[in-house]
């Protein structure tokens, strides 16, 4: 699908604009991931005792696939209220860069904050993506308008995802169950390698996953967090000493 | 109380667990937003950090199962998880070809052992 050129008519209202951000699903590939990433966390949800309204409510207000699992995993496991809000904020920082650097980009003179709140709410990885992709192609004063669209879009795909998801979870074969649990570490694993940029994140992604196995025998109730911590800051030490051997050649 | 909401008291625990810490992030981006260089140091860990963290629940859901992805041997998810890794890598990063492979080894692995 290819929008309209920056001076077509289609571009004249904000409604135009939903629309051509709403259909703009249709023409990502991580569309699927989503969808598929989202029918994982409606069935791991069912299984892990929550209500369907419970799963709904989640994916609508925290809109952070890493953060809804987090939540599921570590209450669903008998962690505590406190633990589990520790893990998703310190999960949850990556928003704060994905939001600052979206912002800009749709950003007139007169744009006022609140304008950009559900902008703000609909910042996740795959929308920061998409932004940077489709962006460009949309004029200015109508980007707001068409990220509504595509967020709105996004959020009713993953919603949609869900409720399959959850139903199928609760009807389905045992085999073909665990195939669908098994969607949610496939999505993330690869999701998560490809968005390494540096060899910080590199190191942290294997690490964390080594160190996880060793942090639960210590059955702390906060294994995820002492993995986390440890295996990300080995990660930002060999990123450290590596840019001072690079300074100390140059 | 009707089964689709369930438990009012799991949904608090929701908003305090995940919609708070999530939302504190983003409105700060809001209002904060215009002096952060997203390459400083402090980002640098905290993505670090972040990137660990969801490692470490990649790793608990493969090592320390849910419901019925129990039922399926540990080799077999491991295995599932390496293959499905392989043509990530050979499909330049496709995530679709990884989550494709890894499903098809661990479905027809377990559907042979039966």
């Amino acid at each position: 699908m290819a929008l309209p050129p920056l001076d077509s008519p289609q571009w004249q209202t904000s409604f135009r604009a939903f629309l051509w951000g709403a259909r703009s699903i249709g023409a990502t590939v991580l569309t699927l991931v989503l969808f598929a990433t989202y029918l994982g966390i409606g069935a791991l949800a069912h299984d892990s005792g929550f209500s369907l309204g419970w799963t709904l409510a989640s994916t609508a207000f925290v809109w952070a696939g890493p953060a809804q699992i987090i939540v599921i995993t570590t209450l669903g496991s008998g962690a505590t209220v406190l633990q589990s809000a520790i893990a998703v904020t310190v999960s949850a920082i990556r928003l704060f860069p994905m939001v600052v650097s979206v912002l800009p980009m749709m950003r007139t003179e007169d744009t006022k904050r609140r304008h950009l709140i559900l902008v703000a709410h609909l910042t996740a990885v795959t929308l920061w993506v998409e932004c940077f992709r489709f962006l460009p192609q949309v004029p200015r004063n109508r980007r707001i308008a068409f990220i509504h669209g595509l967020g709105l879009g996004l959020v009713s795909v993953c919603l949609i995802a869900n409720t399959i998801g959850y139903t199928l979870a609760a009807n389905l074969t045992p085999l073909l169950a665990a195939g669908m649990l098994m969607l949610t570490p496939l999505a993330f694993l690869f999701s998560t390698a490809r968005n390494c940029r540096e060899l910080a994140d590199v190191i942290a992604l294997v690490l964390g996953l080594l160190l996880f196995p060793l942090a639960a025998m210590l059955n702390s109730g906060v294994d995820i967090l002492v993995s986390g911590v440890v295996a990300g800051t080995i990660a930002y030490g060999v990123h450290r000493a590596r840019a001072g051997i690079v300074r100390a050649r140059a | 109380m009707s089964t689709f909401i369930g438990d009012w008291h799991a949904l608090a625990i929701l908003f305090v667990a995940g919609v708070i810490p999530n939302q504190i992030w983003r409105m700060l981006g809001l209002w904060f937003g215009g002096g952060i260089d997203e390459n400083s140091e402090l980002l640098v860990w905290v993505r670090a950090v972040a990137t660990a963290i969801l490692a470490g629940i990649i790793a608990q859901i493969v090592v320390q199962p849910p419901g019925a992805l129990a039922s399926v041997p540990d080799w077999l998810r491991y295995g599932a998880v390496a293959a499905g890794f392989v043509a990530f890598m050979l499909a330049r990063k496709s995530i679709f070809a990884g989550v494709i492979v890894g499903e098809i080894v661990m479905l027809s692995g377990k559907y042979w052992l039966g």
